[in-house]
């Protein structure tokens, strides 16, 4: 860590300091985020977004946060900040595209998949899924088999009719254990009562509204 | 006594002219002269690539013409991950070919949406095209793709394509389509 970095906590008294297994990070508020990143590209030479991202918490209030990952090409260091967003169904944040061209993509991507509105965007589309697509699939409640909707054309849909569908889980996804004997490390589903030949019983809608991996934490 | 045998086409015995089959003739030709368009949309494409260079040489089978214009081929290789996205592009370009054409699945993702089982990606190409071939694998090798093209030629040697001159060869169901008519 840099000998510089932490003076930033004292020069800016609203940040808070993030646990962090890599480089500096901070917490910053809504609504000072801009001009705290505008002070980190002008006067502390962060002048390379690397990566912009989003975070959701489910069931923890902020519940979006945003990820912004600074690298200064002059003093070779990174920096991470993250902001909480307001609004809880509706997250928004401020958009830092006047501040890197880069941020463009990155904040499509991100209302794209978790739904977060950046005010001041140039030209907020999805940039993944296709413009009409009713879900925000990296949200927690969204299943990673997706859910019934449309075809995205009229023409695909009139052809074949059918409609997208959710993927066959198969009591997926898998995961590969790190440790143990060979055998325990195949990757194995989750959910192994049900596959292709026995079918899954059904679980009641309450318990699904909460994934999988936060079922578990309790 | 020296034993030459000539077998084949003597056209002084024959009187230079053969009889066979029209489906026969046709089917030759089609199977011996498939041009390919190659809809390569992931890692797939790249061993489709390495089967038309000179180590495999697709062109041993008269396919080595890759177009990608779907006006001027027959078979359509979907080589590679179909999202949801990309499902409606390869349907229309599989509409813009002329009959008679094919469909050949290469790998996995093609063939079953693969290990992308998720929200994204449609789960077979089979769900949007009738698919001819199937060609499993993680990407096939080139081997493995010129075995399944080779089937190809097969299933269009059986084909009645004299019948289907006369008439509009008829649109084919999709998988999914010929299951819920035949139960």
């Amino acid at each position: 860590m840099s000998t510089r970095l932490p003076s930033i906590l004292e020069e800016y008294p609203y940040l808070s300091e993030r646990d962090s297994a890599d480089h500096p990070a901070f917490n910053c508020p809504q609504d000072k985020i801009l001009e705290f990143l505008d002070h980190l590209k002008s006067s502390k030479g962060f002048d390379f977004l690397c990566d912009l991202t989003a975070i959701d918490h489910f069931d923890q209030n902020p519940r979006f946060e945003v990820v912004y990952n600074l690298f200064s090409t002059h003093q070779h260091e990174y920096i991470r900040v993250v902001t909480p967003c307001r609004g809880e169904a509706d997250p928004i944040c401020q958009s830092a595209v006047s501040l890197w061209a880069a941020a463009d993509w990155h904040e499509r991507e991100a209302y794209d998949l978790f739904g977060i509105q950046f005010e001041g965007h140039p030209d907020l589309r999805r940039i993944l899924m296709w413009d009409g697509y009713p879900f925000h699939p990296l949200r927690k409640e969204f299943p990673l088999a997706g859910k019934e909707v449309e075809f995205p054309s009229e023409e695909l849909t009139e052809r074949t009719g059918t409609s997208v569908k959710p993927a066959p889980m198969a009591g997926g996804p898998f995961h590969a254990s790190q440790c143990g004997s060979m055998v325990n490390r195949e990757p194995r589903a989750d959910d192994e009562s049900w596959n292709e030949l026995n079918e899954k019983t059904e679980t009641p809608d309450a318990e699904n509204a909460i994934p999988r991996e936060l079922r578990d934490r309790n | 006594m020296s034993a030459t045998n000539e077998y084949g086409y003597n056209s002084k015995v024959e009187g230079e002219v053969i009889v066979s089959r029209a489906d026969a003739v046709i089917n030759w030709v089609r199977r011996h002269s498939v041009w390919p368009m190659p809809m390569g949309l992931a890692c797939c494409a790249i061993e489709l690539m390495a089967a038309g260079g000179s180590r495999f040489d697709i062109s041993r089978f008269g396919m080595e013409v890759m177009r990608f214009s779907p006006r001027q081929s027959d078979c359509m290789i979907v080589a590679g991950t179909v999202t949801y996205k990309m499902a409606q592009v390869v349907r229309r370009i599989y509409d813009q070919m002329a009959e008679p054409k094919w469909v050949v699945a290469m790998g996995a993702c093609a063939s079953s949406g693969g290990m992308y089982r998720s929200y994204s990606t449609l789960q077979g190409v089979d769900r949007i095209v009738p698919v001819d071939v199937y060609i499993s694998g993680c990407p096939p090798r080139p081997e493995a793709l010129l075995d399944g093209m080779m089937r190809l030629q097969d299933k269009i040697n059986t084909e009645g394509s004299t019948r289907d001159l006369l008439r509009n060869r008829p649109v084919r169901d999709l998988s999914f389509q010929k299951q819920e008519s035949g139960s």
